[in-house]
């Protein structure tokens, strides 16, 4: 029964088609978000493409550019992010019509089947800028799916990166690096708990008022949750170290390093809730670090950076000893320096400088 | 009414009817092959059919050198990989630039056989959360022989239900051939590990059958151990039988602060914490510091799940060559008067419970407690009781529907 409805979807699908057809195929088309795409279900054409092979077939952007987003796209910003060479990042929430987002309390907001969250990935100022590739994060009614796309040297188009690729760039930093676009899988690494798909960044702690407050207006969210401990914005001179470092090792390492996640095996946990500094490394030996630990004895000793592994792995570019795994190319030099001066001013064994 | 793009239209109708068709027909899905090749462009073509693979397929690795710049991953349950041997199909990671190993599988009841990883920057085949994984006459080489720079373990599941290796080989890991960690069921067989710093180790693991392996070169050649600090602990139910352990003389080569950076030079098979171990009818050779050492967890710990002795670890028989004589010990030479010249085949710190059959010769060091050291060593030949009652194998070894994926 329900596949009969589909097909009189189709029918009807099909005279709008044809009388498209009478159209200048030059036009930009009308405003049209492919909720069938995203949900991985029939689309207008009869056809189920779970992997759409080009970005423009969401119909996120009216432009096959992706510069113009549709307006139902909420763009969103985190207040410390994750590092990615030190790439631009343009991020947008698509909720679909009639469908809420809930609040879970400071944590990750809960999305509903339908949504679908895009980040794209630039570098370069002004004229030089170039969008290298773009994430599409979607909610289907069988759980999650990250599936990554790559813009063309002309700017023009993204297609589907399944295997991901490489691509050679400067970043802001001057350095020429060759920067990874991640496969279908690598982007389940990352986004992984307890063996399912999630989304990571769009915790209420980690997103200022103002664009929690932006999800309200825009009718996709009851009420902004009340934030008691909010993640410090990256940079921000006011703010503890401590709290900086937190949240960077929250946003950055957390995603593998917590139970469940793809590095649980590791026995660090480096959410911003863990309290139990044994967890977060102190004092922590290594397990199957292999030369990763670079012969260091423990995560985190302590009032001396040099002798922690947690600073010899961010600061290397080595696979097999970087830290992230996986997401850069190169070392991310302001952050190595906040986590030493973070373990150089612990001076008691708690996690927690004085 | 929405809209799509213009020029998409023309063969719509067809495509209509052929899709009514296809719906109408679904019937089950048959398993496919899926034949890859090396040569030009050969990283996407192979990862892009480990992502498109459906359960139930088999992915065949052409035999060939794959030149490989990024690490692999696999996430469909029931897909097997299969290479046209050992030697014939090698995955070459030597230029490799990103991602922790070679190929990683975090999806159950795959089957990976005959073919190679060389040089993996990390580690090389890597199960994570993988129930009932078959590796079948797998290969992992760091060619340039030992050396801290390598990757720290060659085959490598973890967090696992139901792990069969059998007829690997892996050379060069700066810290274990063979790791097996935080998982339960799980055989490893017919395999080879040399030049290893451990060769086979099995760590926080339970139900865990070691037998018919070779394990020579290495620093150590079979580790069974349980750490403190892990989301998996209390290792045990191990049997460890029938194996080589062979002149594992290899200087001590893992990068310092790992756990295995701690293993002694010349140790053939080694249990640290754990309860009920079987070590029986193994050919332990040449292995210059312990043939067998029963220890504790050497170091301090916090964490109040753990157990840090061991338990009821028996010693069976075993055929004893030569052994004990250069032991990378304190005192090794007073050591070595004491005892005639080299020391008895089974050392035991004294610290928890040991078994062994009548003349099994052995010392302790009569340590009494867990965590000092060694400076309290108080040396004396071993005086550990007859086992008790038989050893109890039930439950312990892969699951045999394991076995028949390679029959």
């Amino acid at each position: 029964m329900k596949r009969a409805f589909a097909f009189l979807g189709l029918a009807a699908g099909a005279l709008a088609l044809s009388l498209v057809a009478t159209r200048d195929a030059s036009a930009i088309p009308p405003p049209f978000i492919n909720d069938a795409a995203i949900l991985g279900e029939v689309q207008l054409d009869g056809e189920v493409r779970k992997m759409p092979r080009t970005f423009r077939e969401y119909g996120f952007f009216l432009d096959a550019a992706g510069r113009y987003p549709d307006d139902r796209l909420i763009p969103y910003e985190l207040n410390t992010p994750l590092w990615s060479d030190g790439a631009d990042k343009l991020r947008y929430i698509y909720v679909p019509e009639g469908k809420m987002i809930e609040a879970d309390g400071e944590g990750l907001l809960k999305f509903p089947v339908g949504t679908a969250i895009i980040k794209t990935f630039a570098f370069g100022e002004g004229e030089a800028r170039r969008y290298i590739e773009t994430r599409v994060l979607m909610h289907r009614a069988d759980g999650w799916i990250a599936l990554p796309y790559r813009w063309n040297a002309e700017q023009t188009e993204a297609t589907l990166a399944l295997a991901g690729g490489r691509i050679d760039l400067t970043t802001p930093a001057g350095e020429t690096i060759s920067y990874r676009i991640p496969n279908k899988n690598q982007c389940k690494t990352c986004h992984s708990l307890d063996g399912a798909v999630v989304p990571i960044g769009p915790k209420a702690r980690n997103m200022a008022p103002a664009v929690l407050s932006r999800l309200v207006n825009a009718g996709k969210l009851a009420s902004a949750p009340d934030v008691v401990h909010p993640m410090p914005k990256w940079g921000d001179d006011t703010a503890p170290t401590a709290s900086l470092a937190r949240a960077y090792l929250d946003a950055n390492c957390a995603h593998c390093h917590q139970p469940g996640g793809g590095a649980s095996n590791s026995g660090l946990d480096l959410r911003w809730e863990q309290q139990d500094p044994f967890a977060i490394g102190v004092n922590k030996h290594p397990v199957a670090a292999g030369r990763g630990a670079g012969g260091m004895l423990v995560s985190i000793e302590p009032g001396n950076p040099e002798a922690s592994i947690i600073v010899h792995r961010m600061d290397s570019n080595e696979p097999g000893v970087a830290m992230p795994e996986l997401g850069r190319s190169s070392v991310d030099h302001e952050a190595v320096a906040l986590i030493r001066q973070w373990i150089a001013e612990m001076t008691r064994t708690d996690g927690r400088p004085d | 009414m929405r809209h799509k793009v213009a020029g998409e239209g023309d063969n719509y109708m067809i495509r209509l009817t052929l899709a009514a068709a296809l719906l109408a027909s679904s019937g089950p899905v048959l398993a496919e092959t899926h034949a890859i090749s090396a040569g030009d462009g050969a990283q996407e073509r192979l990862q892009e059919a480990l992502i498109l693979a459906e359960p139930g397929d088999e992915i065949v690795l052409e035999a060939g050198r794959y030149v490989l710049t990024d690490g692999l991953s696999l996430d469909v349950d029931g897909v097997t990989v299969r290479g046209a041997g050992m030697d014939g199909t090698v995955l070459d990671f030597t230029t490799q630039a990103g991602a922790g190993e070679g190929l990683l599988v975090t999806s159950d009841n795959v089957t990976l056989r005959d073919f190679a990883l060389e040089n993996p920057k990390g580690d090389g085949l890597k199960s994570k959360g993988a129930d009932n994984i078959v590796y079948y006459r797998i290969r992992v080489t760091w060619t340039n022989g030992p050396d801290a720079s390598n990757g720290a373990y060659g085959i490598y599941p973890v967090e696992s239900t139901g792990v069969l290796v059998d007829g690997a080989k892996v050379t060069g890991a700066s810290d274990a051939g063979i790791y097996v960690g935080q998982s339960n069921l799980i055989t490893v067989r017919n395999s080879i590990a040399e030049a290893n710093v451990a060769g086979i180790e099995i760590e926080n693991s339970r139900n865990a059958l070691v037998e018919h392996n070779i394990a020579t070169r290495n620093t150590g050649g079979i580790l069974v151990f349980d750490l403190p600090g892990l989301p998996v602990m209390g290792g045990g139910n191990v049997i460890v039988a029938n194996n080589l352990v062979v002149a594992n003389d290899t200087p001590n080569f893992a990068p310092p602060g790992n756990i295995v950076a701690g293993v002694r030079r010349g140790t053939g098979i080694m249990v640290m914490a754990n309860d009920n171990v079987l070590i029986e009818d193994n050919i332990i050779d040449e292995n210059p510091t312990a043939p067998i050492m029963v220890i504790a967890y050497t170091m301090g710990f916090e964490d109040e799940r753990y157990n840090p002795l061991p338990r009821d670890v028996v010693v069976g028989n075993n055929l004893y060559g030569t052994g004990g004589d250069d032991p990378q010990l304190d005192g090794a030479d007073m050591l070595l008067a004491a005892f005639g010249g080299a020391l008895p085949p089974v050392l035991w710190d004294g610290l928890g419970s040991i078994y062994a059959v009548e003349g099994t010769a052995g010392w302790s060091l009569n340590l009494t407690e867990q965590g000092k050291g060694l400076g309290a060593a108080n040396p004396s030949p071993l005086a550990a009781p007859a086992p008790a009652a038989e050893f109890d194998r039930s439950g312990i070894g892969a699951p045999a529907e394991l076995d028949e994926r390679i029959g």
